[in-house]
């Protein structure tokens, strides 16, 4: 998928003026964190599983090449293949060289975020083969050309009117005059307009939630059971998933899951979670007869030893993005790549790199949230100002931006002229506002006066009158 | 292939600063995943005697909109099934998983259910299938693919009916998988495991929950206990409009 993370400042201005992203988010600000909540306080061991979860994904992460290896060999075992692949073109190919071994003209599509990471679609439309997304929220934004803006709730952004707008405009064989009023009508409209792309697609692609080590398996989580028709029906069921998915066995895969769907969805369990072990087996009457893994780095494997490597714990429930929020003020679009929220702002300058997304980890106000709800502990906060280090080191923000960081850092490296000017400004702007006790406009702090006043200080700095108190 | 595949594990390795691991941390590695070791079990399922352990698996599936019919014996379930069909104004046929289980089952008592054995078809509306477990900590359903259990059963049909055995009934997913794994003698799963929870739904058009998505839209989960002398249906479900 094309980046336009660049461009965060403008397409933040632009979600924040769009009425439509703003009425939708506003539904989910409320929505996704209650749900949360409500899950979590009714299972009292959360916190110690969230404790279990990080321990499981470090334990892996630290013997991943062991883990790999060995999930690799299951796969074999049960009759799979696994396709290794260090970038999205090596990804996108393996998977055109399947589809082609096999004649593919449609493939059905079940909700994978690495999907989303290589740009599967557009390449695969480019080769001559139909991606069909199944998954409601994806197959809405499909035929809207636009990018999921969230990992979860890819068409989170969109309120029902411009859904059904979407349909009437795309599905033209059916009735112009019917009505479209409701959710409910348009997931029913979904669901007998896909019914047939299921029945005829060649191959189908889902994601992987889990790996699991000891048995070769994949697990995949929905509600809808589109990813259980997607590999189930096509002669092929081909995963497309990336390294840090792997665990050691179905024991962590459930401990996991414990976590995943109350932290996503704030449901105690998701309606289908399937744990898929090769293909079709002598005597089966249905299932695929050919199982492919697609196993992805792009940049991942780059991130072990380092201060980031914390984030390949993610488990992807989307909790740091429905807490976040800067998320629900300009929504996952802004961010300009497939991840957005808190989770992206770490992860796409890892695997973008931050000459592109440096504005995304600048797009926080450190409230924290995030780190407190993450199921698997990352601290969300701490590598984003990592990211900021490195953008300033890099030399990657504008001039005047850094000179004032640059004064300031060194202003402050010297308390006494510190005191000094902090005492200065606070006698000044005391004595300029001493009749109204706020401003209404301020020199070189526009961004703050535009839309609020700025308080006048009480004329003299905190360190002055403790100084004097405990003289 | 095996270029890149060497290239990503050389990868991670430099990045862990170490070579391949030496045999012994290997073998520690292979130890603790044929222990099957647990990680943290929540009590909420497990601490339960089996009455209420039962109890609770009924209220999670209905709070996840299942509807569980409690019935007395085998020879009750045709009733079961008829009942609940004409009740939700389905039509009386229905294809069933070829499974020695159900094909125990007296059907010939009830001979205006018209019953086909196999996979499911595009034109099935009705399903029914046995289950491997019965998961009381969240109402799952854990059902296993075979010879004798098509997948598409479980997901092709509007309506999917379980049959469910008393003694399949245990606390949690590991239990589950403990039995499956005594039962086949072997570390080694079954090409698919379903883990069901509830009928399918989603929730992308404005966070609005809809049953019924791509899977089936009704789940009926019949439980037949042996040991209950009633010879009566009785039937849980959630009531109108107290969706979660």
């Amino acid at each position: 998928m094309l980046a336009t993370s660049r461009n965060f400042e403008a397409n933040a201005r632009a979600g924040l003026a769009n009425d439509n992203l703003q009425r939708a988010l506003g539904l989910a600000r409320t929505g996704f964190p209650v749900r949360r909540r409500l899950a979590v306080e009714r299972l009292p061991e959360f916190e110690e599983l969230r404790e279990a979860g990080r321990a499981i994904k470090d334990h892996t992460l630290a013997h991943l090449d062991f883990y790999l290896e060995l999930y690799e060999s299951n796969v074999a075992a049960a009759g799979g293949k696994v396709h290794w692949a260090r970038t999205p073109e090596e990804a996108r190919a393996a998977v055109l060289q399947i589809c082609r071994s096999v004649g593919a003209k449609t493939v059905t599509k079940g909700k994978s975020m690495v999907a989303e990471e290589v740009g599967l679609n557009e390449f695969l439309e480019a080769s001559g083969i139909t991606p069909v997304e199944t998954d409601l929220g994806e197959y809405i934004i499909q035929l809207r050309h636009e990018p999921p803006s969230h990992i979860i709730a890819p068409a989170i952004h969109l309120m029902k009117e411009q859904v059904a707008e979407t349909f009437r405009a795309e599905h033209r064989a059916l009735d112009p005059a019917r009505s479209l009023a409701e959710p409910r009508q348009m997931c029913d409209e979904a669901r007998a307009t896909l019914r047939p792309r299921f029945l005829a697609a060649d191959a189908g692609i889902t994601g992987a939630n889990f790996l699991v080590a000891e048995t070769g398996s994949s697990i995949i989580v929905t509600n809808e059971g589109n990813g259980d028709l997607t590999q189930t029906l096509p002669k092929v069921h081909i995963v497309v998933t990336s390294i840090e998915k792997v665990v050691p066995s179905f024991e962590d895969a459930a401990t996991l899951l414990r976590l995943l769907a109350r932290s996503a969805t704030g449901q105690e369990f998701s309606s289908y979670t399937t744990i898929s072990t090769g293909p079709r087996r002598p005597g089966d009457l249905d299932g695929p007869e050919q199982y492919h893994v697609i196993l992805l780095d792009n940049g991942r494997s780059r991130l072990l030893g380092t201060e980031f490597q914390d984030m390949l714990r993610c488990i992807r429930c989307a909790a740091c993005l429905n807490h976040c929020p800067v998320y629900a003020a300009v929504g996952g679009h802004a961010y300009g790549w497939v991840y957005p929220g808190p989770m992206g702002a770490v992860l796409t300058p890892s695997l973008i790199g931050v000459e592109e997304a440096r504005h995304l980890p600048n797009a926080s106000t450190f409230c924290g949230r995030c780190e407190s709800v993450c199921p698997v502990k990352i601290p969300l906060p701490k590598m984003m100002r990592h990211w900021r280090e490195r953008e300033f080191v890099k030399k990657l923000n504008p001039p005047v931006y850094r000179s004032v960081l640059s004064l300031w850092a060194w202003v402050t490296r010297r308390p006494t002229l510190y005191h000094a000017l902090a005492e200065l400004a606070a006698r000044a702007l005391g004595w300029v506002g001493r009749y109204r006790g706020r401003f209404r406009s301020l020199p070189l702090a526009n961004g703050w006066t535009a839309v609020r006043d700025m308080p006048a200080p009480e004329g003299r700095s905190f360190h002055s009158l403790w100084a004097e108190r405990h003289r | 292939m095996s270029e890149t595949r060497e290239r990503i594990l050389g990868g991670i390795r430099n990045a862990l600063g170490r070579g391949a691991l030496d045999p012994n941390a290997q073998a520690q590695l292979r130890a603790r995943l044929a222990a099957h070791a647990r990680n943290l079990i929540p009590a909420r399922a497990a601490v339960l005697d089996d009455a209420a352990r039962l109890d609770l698996f009924i209220a999670m599936a209905v709070e996840a909109q299942a509807t569980v019919a409690r019935v007395g014996s085998f020879s009750a379930v045709p009733k079961a099934v008829a009942r609940y069909l004409a009740a939700e104004n389905l039509p009386a046929e229905l294809v069933m998983a070829p499974d020695p289980s159900l094909a125990a089952i007296p059907w010939e008592r009830w001979p205006m259910l018209q019953i086909r054995c196999g996979r499911a078809e595009p034109e099935d509306k009705v399903s029914l299938t046995p289950c491997h477990s019965a998961i009381a900590e969240t109402g799952t359903l854990m059902l296993v693919s075979g010879a004798q259990t098509p997948t598409t059963l479980n997901f092709l049909p509007e309506t999917h009916i379980v049959v469910v055995r008393r003694d399949q009934l245990v606390a949690t997913y590991e239990d589950g998988l403990d039995r499956l794994r005594a039962e086949l003698g072997t570390d080694k799963p079954p090409r698919v495991i379903n883990f069901i929870t509830g009928p399918s739904r989603t929730a992308d058009i404005e966070q609005h929950i809809e049953l019924g998505a791509h899977g089936p839209r009704r789940l009926y989960i019949v439980l037949v206990e042996e040991d209950r002398v009633s010879g009566s249906v009785e039937k849980y479900e959630q009531q109108e409009g107290a969706e979660r």
